[in-house]
């Protein structure tokens, strides 16, 4: 599956939600879905600056594909981290800088976009990009 | 002081108050706007948005230049409304208010200018376990420049300060205490009198944060004895970008100017400039005006509504708040000073706080969640943050009934 395909799975699924408070539980039920970050990874250097609940974010890469894994210690914050992690891991590194995540504002999340101090949803986006970049120079390197 | 027990006649007409307040009136996610989040800034009434209307379209004009009548006028209205901030705290002279950006830059001016001129090597600065950041960085910066130290007043797990620990920190080596009034993560009201008298019984300086403290208590600086007192028009239901700074005029003499520019000289030439004299050596460059005016306006309202009454009303909601909170199931109040202003600070058992402020939000409740700028604070609880709720003389007891209900759906929908 694409990772267009993927957001427009994501849209479908919410569009099922008549209210917000339907569309928060979903979130909360998908954070229990987020592959969890290996306990060896879940140290400071992995933590998303920018974020007021901690969100620490690992890469692999494995045939091409990046693999993301994950952890919050909020449960909200965690859906929206297992949300992003489903749509961009297992993508070349290449695939996951061109996206353009639209799923948010479509689904209505938007507000989790905005530049307040306390989100990180972008500063996880940015990050999961710059992983990509990495793990592509380095495979190059190699 | 509010140490009556007898329940209080509300002389407050809360319903007429909060017309005064338009934004009030809105609705937030389809839910009237619930505002708890006061002590991160409070609304604005009418009397305020209207001088600001009446500035730009009737005196707006540079202060202190021009011989234009507009320059007067605004000139004017800019020192009539340091009249006002000096009467409302009671200072000696009106050039011992300085006007700031807010309690941050009021707190940097005195950090350098005061640092400048009386902290040395080997000096120390005593600040509190409780401070907001703003009263924390600048006196780091100082005492890494000038090879000082740095010592903390700590506090017990009421979120009170120890008088004690502080007596044994003062000495000869103690430059100036900084302490804030009242904590914005937990409400304390530190017993500042006993701390200015401690300090001065050694000849220390002691400058109050009050950015938390001067819209909930009426403050006298000359009673007080308190040698700098700094705070934010934004919570004092002024506009943003203005502040105060009030310091004794025997120390502001003896300090060297802060910035440099217009205003703040008297001649200028390529060998040398003289200073102006007070308040304007602190206050380079063009003014706020605007907001400097306003916040006279601000003044002016809180004057006429009576800090007794504010302070009354806001206690009894304080109280109410803090039973209907401490009686949910999982509710841990941080901070349980004997003395409080109107700040009720709270973790829910195995939730985030970020989670629950998120749900609160889309209940239409505005609260602020996190660290509330002191990390360290957070530390000594062992926490990662707080909901915060923080009430203002237009909050209600219904709006109270509203945040009690939210946080029980919050729990309902992450536990």
């Amino acid at each position: 599956m694409t990772i267009n395909e993927t957001q427009d799975e994501l849209i479908e699924e919410f569009s099922l939600f008549g209210d917000w408070m339907e569309k928060y539980e979903h979130i909360i039920q998908m954070a229990k879905e987020l592959p969890l970050i290996d306990e060896i990874h879940k140290k400071d250097e992995n933590l998303i600056k920018g974020c007021q609940a901690k969100v620490w974010l690992h890469a692999d890469f494995k045939e091409d594909k990046t693999l993301f894994s994950a952890d919050s210690d909020a449960i909200i914050t965690k859906g929206l981290v297992s949300m992003v992690v489903r749509i961009l891991s297992n993508h070349s590194p290449a695939e996951i800088v061109a996206a353009d995540l639209y799923f948010v504002d479509k689904i209505g999340l938007k507000e989790h976009l905005s530049m307040t101090r306390s989100n990180g949803l972008l500063s996880m986006i940015k990050q999961m990009k710059m992983y990509a970049i990495a793990l592509q120079s380095k495979e190059n390197l190699n | 002081m509010r140490t009556e027990t007898t329940t209080y006649q509300p002389t407050l007409d809360i319903e007429k108050v909060r017309k005064d307040f338009p934004i009030l009136g809105r609705s937030i996610n389809g839910r009237p706007l619930v505002y708890l989040d006061n002590a991160a800034t409070s609304q604005k009434p009418w009397q305020v948005i209207k001088a600001i209307e009446h500035y730009y379209t009737g005196l707006n004009s540079n202060v202190h230049r021009g011989v234009h009548h507009l320059s007067q006028l605004a000139t004017d209205a800019f020192e009539a409304s340091r009249k006002t901030i000096a009467a409302f705290i009671n200072a000696k002279n009106d050039y011992e208010v300085i006007y700031t950006r807010g309690t941050t830059e009021g707190i940097n001016l005195v950090a350098s200018s005061y640092g400048k001129q009386f902290v040395q090597s080997g000096d120390v600065i005593i600040i509190s376990a409780m401070e907001h950041h703003s009263n924390i960085v600048p006196w780091q910066m100082l005492c890494e420049e000038k090879g000082a130290l740095l010592k903390v007043i700590p506090i017990n797990e009421k979120g009170e300060l120890l008088i004690d620990s502080f007596k044994a920190m003062l000495g000869e080596k103690v430059k100036l205490v900084a302490v804030t009034y009242v904590s914005n993560s937990l409400g304390t009201i530190n017993p500042v009198r006993e701390i200015i008298e401690l300090s001065h019984e050694q000849n220390i300086p002691v400058l109050l944060d009050a950015a938390q403290a001067i819209q909930h208590i009426a403050v006298d600086v000359q009673e007080l004895d308190v040698d700098f007192l700094v705070f934010s028009g934004h919570k004092l239901y002024g506009p943003t970008g203005i502040g105060v700074l009030y310091g004794k005029e025997k120390w502001l003499n003896q300090m060297p100017p802060y910035q440099g520019g217009g205003e703040m000289i008297k001649t200028v030439s390529f060998e040398k400039t003289t200073f102006n004299e007070l308040p304007f050596k602190f206050e380079a460059g063009t003014p706020n005006i605007e907001a400097s005016i306003c916040l006279g306006a601000a003044i002016d309202y809180v004057n006429e509504i009576g800090l007794n009454d504010i302070q009354q009303y806001e206690h009894e909601l304080l109280q109410y708040a803090t039973e209907k909170l401490a009686g949910i199931d999982g509710i841990q109040l941080i901070g349980t000073a004997d003395n409080k202003a109107s700040v009720v600070s709270f973790i829910i058992d195995k939730l985030h706080p970020y989670d629950v402020g998120l749900i609160l939000d889309k209940l239409g409740i505005a609260v602020r969640t996190g660290h509330h700028c002191t990390q360290p604070l957070m530390d000594f609880f062992g926490i990662p943050g707080t909901i915060r709720a923080s009430f203002a003389f237009y909050n209600t007891r219904e709006e109270i009934d509203s945040l009690a209900e939210a946080v029980k759906k919050a729990i309902s929908m992450l536990a």
